[in-house]
């Protein structure tokens, strides 16, 4: 647990049998930017004294039935929940955002990219909105390059949750060109308003499809991931100033 | 007794699958098929013998994890 603004921040990875980004996850948090992260397998019913939880990308449960359909009944779920209702930063990446959908942490669901391929290429991404612990790093508007990998990320909500979601300033990124423009063909899966990555109406869980964690250090093609992760730390030791003060 | 359970996208939402199905059929001549939805289909074999306990049964595990509400519509057949 953060008490000074020195000290330095918990991740928590969580490992369903089927994760395959949580080793990029865990690298990213502690080699990359020089904090503390533990494994926390998903049959586990305590995140460790974590100051923020991650769930990686991957296949969990092997996406039978749904995409994150099982792995929302894992104990594990059960602590990220009142985790993020006691207000503590939860990042849903790739299969971690449709996991965040199934257990209703999020709202919305995901169907079958638009053109039925599995599309695995770096993306452009614009973010909305900076008032979330993992954007606040970003500059408004600001266009981050990063991966995708996924069959499924063509995000879907009924009109009046989407009308809901744009009103609360919800939507935190959209697929755009490289310049930061929305056009269909910059959209990889058919996301209903180019959505990427949404958060929850208290701002603290945020789920997107691109990969931060596989962007994070220039030989792979972009470090522009990094500011996901620089953020959340940024926001726990701001967090940790005010409750030491 | 035995429970089917049907499970479908709800009518607002697009199936890109079924699209493609869709032109399939065409292009193989078949162009007075539509439309095509695709769905899911579950056989439940369950230990009650009585009928209205199935069907009860059957809701209560479609709408916990065979079908997502956000998207999808379900309907049970028993016998």
């Amino acid at each position: 647990m953060l008490t000074r603004a020195g000290d330095t921040v918990k991740f928590a990875v969580i490992v369903f049998p089927g994760s395959n980004c949580d080793e990029d996850a865990y690298h990213a948090a502690t080699a990359v930017l020089g904090q503390k992260a533990e494994y926390v397998w998903h049959k586990d019913t305590d995140l460790k004294g974590a100051d923020v939880v991650v769930l990686p990308g991957g296949f969990a449960h092997g996406d039978y039935l749904r995409t994150g359909a099982m792995a929302r009944f894992s104990p594990i779920m059960r602590e990220v929940r009142t985790f993020a209702e006691r207000g503590g930063p939860v990042l849903g990446i790739c299969n971690g955002f449709q996991v965040l959908l199934e257990a209703g942490l999020l709202p919305g669901a995901m169907l079958r990219n638009r053109g039925l391929k599995f599309r695995c290429e770096h993306v452009h991404i614009r973010v909305e909105q900076t008032d979330t612990p993992f954007t606040l790093a970003c500059r408004g508007g600001q266009v981050l390059r990063m991966p995708i990998a996924h069959g499924e990320g063509n995000y879907f909500a009924e009109p009046d949750v989407i009308a809901r979601l744009e009103a609360n300033r919800q939507v935190i990124f959209r697929y755009t060109t490289a310049e930061g423009e929305l056009r269909d063909d910059a959209n990889p899966n058919g996301s209903v308003s180019a959505i990427a990555g949404i958060c929850n109406d208290t701002r603290n869980v945020v789920g997107l499809m691109p990969h931060p964690e596989r962007a994070c250090e220039s030989p792979l093609g972009s470090a522009d991931g990094l500011l996901i992760f620089e953020s959340v730390v940024q926001s726990l030791k701001a967090g940790a100033l005010v409750a030491g003060a | 007794m035995r429970a089917r359970v049907f499970v479908t996208l709800k009518p607002s939402v697009f199936d890109p699958q079924g699209r493609t199905i869709a032109d399939a059929l065409h292009s193989l001549g078949y162009g007075s098929v539509q439309a095509v939805r695709q769905g899911k289909y579950f056989e439940l074999d369950l230990a009650t013998t009585e009928a209205a306990k199935a069907k009860v049964l059957a809701a209560e595990v479609a709408d916990k994890l065979l079908a997502n509400p956000v998207i999808e519509s379900y309907r049970i057949e028993v016998e």
